[in-house]
């Protein structure tokens, strides 16, 4: 029954693999070796694509710039999110319910209807091309996403904690910071991961805020195809280099997944 | 939960009311006023109320963006939730199996949008990559450039790649919440297999189901990096999805009236449709209490 049953998680990760694995063997070869013919693996391993990558300073002030802004991106959605998610979770306010789904329709909002607008908006305000300006737009649909995912963890942390601390004379904020960040660590995790995550991969917005000194990873890569034919070998290395920063941001959340979930009234 | 009644958590939600609306409502009050007006250029404007909106609800080409939006939408959901759920109830619950298959799978999830098109442009292309090669080879006329089916076929097994693994961690943080005493008490009961899910896994991935079902359809139904860079919206129109075709109308034709106006629309069909998921869902939620 056990060994049945585990073929079709290892089924799904062999799909999930296999172009990644494509990717890194194209990474591998040069472009004439790409184009030339058909094999399974490099035939002639090569690191000149990523040698490229990483001395060529318009490749990797990419990989800074948009570091800069998801982590910026992060820490703002986070702490404003944190606040509102512990409202909504133990409070009953004026037009909460519509507050919270006008919240969530903002993540319902397609980026191409404010491509136009954030371009004005942050042009105007003398924001244009800056990190900050990128993480701000990214707001849009990351802090109602924090919120909700907060929400749910705080959910599952008993009220009767809140007022005992109450009881032991904490103040709100020294309860909020010493006893109640703590117990919903996990939930930190978990929504900053998906914070980073969607930030780190949105092009559309990033791409329209940016023209040089905030240009992030994904839209330098868009310039290869401009130049004479695709390189091939160079944006599949880059390709790869854009998976890396998010292996390791799963490999931290994956130790909160494991022992958090079960806190969460998930 | 029983909650207060305490209109100082207003000063609470207060720093996201107030980031949220100079991100959200400043913009979107730009494109409301695009489009009820037309312009000749020179930043000269004048009024023309709701004409186009009228145009855009008439035109044939708005319809059948969105009846493929639809479509592409309802495929999404119907493959990824099912198997997301399958997937997610097979996975090892705990140890090193657990954490390499977390890792694993959260991994085409953090590749960004335009990459995974690159990826899958790559991967599918007869000449260099191993799937056309392969279809190829086994004598399958396959030519996602050329063929609107196969076309299709790769945005959505694309998509599927890409997305699926959401569904997944998420039904399998709800799995993880369940206390093993309730397994046992199913196991005493001779509960079968079916009952187990049906009674206990599935009433407790309810919200995290919400979530995912609510994530995977507003995604889907804004697609378009992947689309753009794999098909550019070809062969023809076959894979313009709403997205791609505002774009193209935004920025390509720089109609901004029109596309102020599709904007709306489109705005406005995806919050109604998560509404009624929202509602549907969490009245389910309310009886199972």
């Amino acid at each position: 029954m056990l060994k049945r049953i585990r073929i079709i998680p290892t089924l799904y990760i062999i799909f999930l693999m296999l172009p990644i694995y494509w990717l890194l063997t194209m990474a591998l070869k040069t472009n004439a070796e790409i184009l030339g013919g058909f094999s399974l693996w490099p035939q002639n391993p090569t690191l000149a694509n990523f040698k490229t990558i990483l001395t060529d300073p318009s490749w990797y002030n990419g990989y800074i710039n948009s570091t800069i802004y998801v982590a910026l991106n992060t820490v703002i959605s986070i702490s404003v999110a944190l606040p509102a998610a512990y409202a909504f979770s133990r409070y009953r306010f004026m037009g909460d319910k519509h507050l919270f789904f006008w919240l969530l329709s903002n993540r319902m909002a397609p980026p191409a209807v404010f491509v136009l607008p954030f371009f004005q908006l942050y042009s105007s305000i003398g924001l244009f091309d800056t990190h900050i300006a990128v993480a701000l737009a990214h707001c849009l649909f990351n802090v109602p996403l924090a919120v909700w995912i907060l929400e749910g963890f705080m959910s599952g942390v008993p009220k009767e904690i809140d007022e005992t601390a109450q009881i032991d004379g904490y103040s709100f904020g020294a309860f909020f910071a010493r006893i109640f960040t703590p117990l919903i660590a996990s939930g930190i995790g978990v929504a900053a991961f998906f914070c980073f995550m969607f930030s780190w991969v949105e092009l559309l917005i990033a791409r329209t805020l940016t023209s040089v000194d905030a240009k992030p990873i994904a839209a330098v890569m868009t310039r290869t195809v401009s130049a004479s034919g695709l390189d091939w070998g160079v944006l599949a290395a880059a390709g790869v280099l854009t998976i890396v920063p998010g292996a390791i941001v799963i490999w931290f959340v994956r130790n909160h997944i494991a022992k958090g979930f079960a806190l969460g009234r998930v | 939960m029983q909650r207060k009644l305490n209109q100082k958590a207003w000063f609470l939600v207060l720093p996201v009311f107030l980031l949220v609306a100079f991100s959200a409502v400043l913009p979107l009050m730009t494109v409301v006023n695009y489009s009820v007006q037309d312009t000749f250029g020179n930043n000269e404007f004048y009024w023309v109320g709701t004409e186009w909106f009228v145009e855009i609800l008439n035109s044939e080409r708005f319809h059948s963006a969105l009846g493929r939006q639809l479509l592409f939408s309802g495929i999404i959901l119907a493959i990824e939730i099912p198997l997301g759920i399958l997937i997610a109830l097979s996975m090892p619950k705990k140890g090193w199996g657990a954490s390499i298959c977390l890792v694993l799978m959260a991994l085409p999830l953090l590749i960004p949008w335009n990459v995974v098109g690159t990826i899958w442009q790559i991967f599918a292309r007869e000449d260099i990559g191993l799937l056309g090669h392969t279809l190829a080879a086994m004598g399958i006329d396959y030519n996602y450039t050329h063929s609107p089916t196969a076309a299709w076929i790769t945005i959505i097994i694309m998509d599927v790649w890409h997305w699926t693994s959401l569904v997944v961690l998420l039904c399998y943080a709800g799995l993880c919440s369940i206390p093993d005493a309730f397994y046992q008490a199913a196991k005493i009961d001779g509960a079968s297999r079916w009952a187990v899910f049906r009674y206990i896994q599935f009433p407790k991935m309810n919200r995290v189901l919400l979530i995912a079902v609510l994530l995977r359809f507003m995604d889907s139904f804004m697609i378009y990096t992947e689309p753009f860079v794999l098909t550019g919206g070809g062969p023809g129109n076959s894979t313009t999805f709403l997205s791609i075709d505002l774009v193209k109308m935004a920025i390509g034709q720089f109609d901004l009236g029109p596309a102020a106006a599709f904007s709306l629309v489109y705005f406005l069909i995806v919050l109604l449709l998560s509404w009624v998921f929202y509602t549907v869902m969490t009245a389910r939620d309310g009886e199972a209490n």
